[in-house]
């Protein structure tokens, strides 16, 4: 068997993860999400905030309850069975952003949670940028 | 080539040391351990300081066991798998005992094993003692992502075992002779996927394996036990189909420590436990004390080895593995 064959053998038997059941799991538990956000929106307008701003109170709650889930250890347990489905809304970012912070609490408020605070987020945030402003450029363009 | 295998004539085994963390206390050989701590950080504020302090407790226990005191040990050699080793120095600092320092990822306790036997059957010391930890948390820092993480693992992951082993080798005659030993050859088989370490290292077990049977008078039949040290369920399947294929079945004897230490169903371990910790505690606190009520006699220990780091991993290298072998038996 060379190296090609190996490799060939090996990811052949290698289990996969099971996707029916993952994106079963991933659009349950992240409609859940979406539900629970839309819900506090609701709550929000009842009680008489305006809806530009119950909007970003909203995804605030869900960036809290994200942060507050991870720090209390339950969002992984959560997210090792909903993947996609707490990653993709904004508690996903949260989670990015937090639990970065809090592992790198040992080596110092400066070295440790600022420097490492963005590992995994920072690419997000990087070329989410680009992407926006290749987005802006055309859009200048087009509607000119 | 010849002379793959070492021999030495006076080399044995005088005792061993096993402590392990929580999810290893939950699994299928609990009670074989020396001592449980279920706190993840040993009493300490940093996963670091944490695998230090269970390093040093270990290595306290198997100095209580043997009646030794740290100034009559001769050598001490031992590694982890943090950066440069930390865990480890840190652990031996206040012992005053001569050091060595290796690093040969899991397989670190079984090439401090054949340094050891080296230094001793040559004459240089008298005894030598060898450690190796690993734990959970300081690993996945070290290698993965922020463990509070949202992420999935795949089924062909292992779970790093926290834990430490430490065992004392002497020239003064017990019943464990340390026989024969076979240093690994770096392998490299092209895997990329640091979530399938033990396609990565099958192939560097059986190169070995094969280098010990194509040399030894001895057939995979004399010995009562043959564990590799942390293929997991993956590696160890590929490893009996490499093996199969190459004309050796070895059977129920042949066994890989990274299944044995969790209940792989029940815990939800994927494919199985791995670090250097796993040989070293499943040798030190299973296998060990399974000679000693003479339920096994002859044993082949090969630890296995996934020399990867983070940056080699990101630079899209394969994983270079390595297995070191020892073969102990009781007289």
């Amino acid at each position: 068997m060379n190296k090609k064959e190996y490799l060939a053998y090996t990811e052949k038997r290698a289990k996969r993860s099971n996707t029916v059941v993952n994106c079963i799991k991933a659009f349950l538990i992240g409609g859940l999400i979406c539900a629970i956000g839309q819900g506090f929106l609701v709550l929000y307008l009842y009680i008489g905030v305006a809806e530009e701003t119950a909007k970003t109170l909203e995804s605030v709650t869900l960036i809290f309850l994200a942060g507050l889930f991870t720090g209390i250890g339950w969002f992984d347990k959560i997210a090792k069975h909903a993947g996609a489905g707490t990653l993709v809304p904004i508690t996903g970012f949260s989670n990015a952003v937090t639990s970065p912070a809090i592992d790198a609490k040992s080596e110092g408020f400066v070295m440790g949670v600022a420097s490492q605070m963005f590992v995994i987020a920072g690419p997000v945030i990087v070329y989410g940028t680009v992407a926006s402003i290749i987005y802006g450029i055309i859009y200048f363009f087009i509607m000119k | 080539m010849k002379n793959s295998i070492l021999h030495f004539s006076s080399v044995y085994l005088a005792q061993t040391a096993s402590l392990v963390g929580k999810k290893e206390s939950e699994g299928p050989l609990a009670s074989y351990f020396d001592a449980i701590e279920e706190d993840p950080y040993f009493g300490t504020d940093t996963f670091e300081k944490a695998e230090s302090e269970m390093a040093r407790r270990t290595l306290n226990i198997l100095l209580g066991k043997s009646g030794k005191r740290p100034e009559d040990i001769d050598l001490l050699m031992g590694g982890d798998l943090l950066n440069q080793c930390i865990a480890t120095s840190f652990a031996v600092t206040k012992t005053h005992i001569p050091f060595l320092g290796l690093y040969g990822a899991c397989s670190t306790i079984i090439e401090g094993s054949i340094v050891a036997s080296a230094f001793i059957n040559g004459g240089l010391v008298k005894n030598a003692a060898v450690m190796a930890s690993s734990h959970f948390c300081s690993a996945e820092r070290q290698y993965r992502f922020p463990l509070e993480y949202g992420s999935q693992r795949t089924p062909t992951a292992q779970h790093t075992v926290t834990g430490c082993g430490a065992y004392l080798f002497q020239n003064e005659p017990t019943p464990f002779r340390v026989k024969e030993a076979v240093i690994g050859k770096i392998v490299d088989n092209g895997v990329k996927d640091a979530n399938n370490m033990g396609a990565a290292m099958a192939t560097a077990a059986v190169d070995t394996i094969l280098r010990y049977f194509n040399e030894s008078s001895l057939k995979p039949q004399d010995f009562d036990l043959i564990a590799t040290g942390d293929l997991g369920k993956e590696g160890h399947e590929i490893s009996i189909e490499l093996l199969k294929r190459c004309g050796y079945t070895l059977g129920d004897i042949y066994v890989d420590c990274g299944m044995l230490i969790y209940d792989i169903e029940k815990q939800d371990m994927h494919a199985g436990a791995s670090g250097c910790a796993c040989m070293a505690t499943v040798f030190g606190g299973h296998i060990f004390k399974r000679m000693q009520n003479n339920e096994l006699k002859r044993v082949l220990l090969i630890a296995t080895g996934a020399l990867l780091n983070k940056k080699s991993a990101l630079q899209n290298e394969s994983i270079p593995s390595i297995a070191h072998l020892i073969h102990i038996c009781k007289e």
